[in-house]
């Protein structure tokens, strides 16, 4: 196996696209360590990008925040802006693992391990994050609900990494949050997970983004939960419409973290809560 | 397997040591650089046992690849005590008895000094948080929690004496 820590995003995708064997990209190391020392993974290329200023660092721009597909939870934890402006995305960053993880793990990693449960895709999509990526080819942008095609599956095409997650520039009087249900208190995967991201105009529900996580193949985008509370104060009514549209839009399956009925049920009384927290955040008054 | 060269600082002195890239801190430290102090319980990042710091923040050595520590600041225990002065948590373990077997507490040490660093009084929900990430078979955890309320005591109180000395000149 071959190690090779670039210092531009441009040699790392020539290094990836010019590798004819198993290639992977090394940023926090917490999922693919694992799999290489278990057998599942033989790369023949190791391409880190920890050493890439850009992809460590967490930036304020004109359109929103930049975080760098190599910055570790821990960071993202400790950026007060960034906590201020998006607590719900990073909340859902800060459940990733033990504070050893946090050490290490990216939401980028997190993005494209594509776990059906992965805790910060819901909480991104929610917000409206977009994927900055760059192949050799050049560069695009991806909505980060389109990253993801199906377990372990990503839209990146061979060489292809990406650089960064932008959130869009916080309008006033919006909220964030995200919430996972786990049997215990910490170190677990999500059974389900809820992310909702909302603004306000005159008390009501202008515009809203609802999530779902870990009850289907992959994360959800579920439009009608957010229809069932837009123009609305979060009343009971609109609280259990968007319950009724979560629940709907699941297609969980049976596994030992829980069944069909159970994962449909939370998912709906989780967007509750978290539509409860985001719209307090927001400074909404029920 | 090529081999790579990797220049590092381990508890504040220069080190130097050559591994398979494909090889993990873990093992470099242990096989290589001689720090046993630093355990192998799971491999995987589950159980906390090889807890090092890596340029300050905590971290699993057997998720790192010791071609990653090129340039970087490496603590492990063997860094904690002081000379023959052990560090306030290590005392504080002894005494409270928070460990039996002993293959968890350099992790938990680790995890743990990284933790009053941070919060030098955490409650003990914090504590339990905090050391989430470490596993133990042998105490039930709640003589662990007890050192590490004991010892953020004992150095809240030796930074407020060396506080008072600093005011004196």
């Amino acid at each position: 196996m071959r190690y090779e820590a670039p210092t531009t995003s441009k040699a790392a995708a020539e290094l990836l696209a010019a590798e004819k064997g198993k290639a992977y990209v090394l940023a926090g190391g917490t999922d693919l360590l694992v799999r290489m020392k278990s057998g599942m993974l033989e790369p023949d290329l190791l391409v880190d990008i920890k050493q890439i200023a850009k992809m460590r660092e967490i930036s304020k721009t004109a359109s929103g925040f930049r975080i760098g597909a190599a910055v570790p939870g821990v960071e993202i934890g400790e950026h007060k802006a960034l906590g201020k402006a998006w607590p719900g995305v990073v909340e859902a960053a800060q459940l990733i693992g033990s504070d050893q993880v946090q050490g290490r793990c990216t939401i980028v990693g997190n993005l494209c391990n594509a776990s059906p449960a992965a805790d910060t895709v819901p909480a991104l999509i929610a917000a409206g994050a977009k994927a900055a990526i760059v192949g050799p080819k050049g560069r695009r942008t991806l909505a980060v609900e389109k990253v993801v095609t199906g377990p372990g599956q990503t839209a990146l095409a061979k060489a292809e990494i990406i650089e960064y997650i932008s959130l869009p520039k916080r309008a006033p009087k919006s909220g964030d949050a995200y919430l996972r249900f786990i049997p215990r208190t910490e170190m677990d995967i999500a059974v389900v997970g809820a992310g909702v991201n909302l603004t306000l105009a005159r008390g009501i529900i202008k515009s809203a983004r609802v999530s779902l996580g870990a009850v289907a193949p992959t994360a959800l985008l579920v439009a009608d939960a957010a229809k069932a509370i837009i123009g609305s104060k979060l009343d009971d009514e609109a609280l259990d419409k968007l319950a009724a549209a979560c629940s709907a839009a699941c297609k969980p399956i049976n596994d030992k973290r829980g069944t069909i009925e159970y994962r449909t049920r939370v998912a709906g009384v989780l967007a509750r809560r978290a539509a409860l927290i985001a719209f307090e955040r927001a400074g909404g008054k029920r | 397997m090529s081999g790579a060269h990797v220049s590092t600082t381990i508890n504040g002195d220069a080190v130097e040591f050559a591994c398979p890239q494909d090889e993990s801190l873990l093992d470099a430290l242990r096989n290589r650089v001689g720090l046993t102090g630093v355990k192998e319980g799971c491999g995987t990042g589950d159980c906390g046992a090889c807890s090092i710091t890596l340029d300050g923040r905590l971290v699993c050595s057997c998720l790192v690849l010791g071609v990653e520590a090129n340039g970087k600041q490496i603590g492990t225990v063997e860094g904690l005590a002081d000379g023959d002065q052990l560090h306030p948590l290590q005392e504080k373990f002894i005494e409270h008895a928070a460990l039996q077997c002993g293959i968890c507490t350099p992790g938990f040490l680790v995890a743990a000094k990284v933790l009053l660093e941070r919060n030098p009084d955490p409650s003990e929900t914090e504590i339990r948080y905090a050391l989430a990430g470490n596993l133990c078979r042998c105490t039930g955890y709640d003589k662990i929690v007890r050192a590490v309320q004991a010892a953020g005591k004992e150095m809240r109180k030796q930074n407020k004496k060396k506080a008072k000395k600093k005011k004196k000149k």
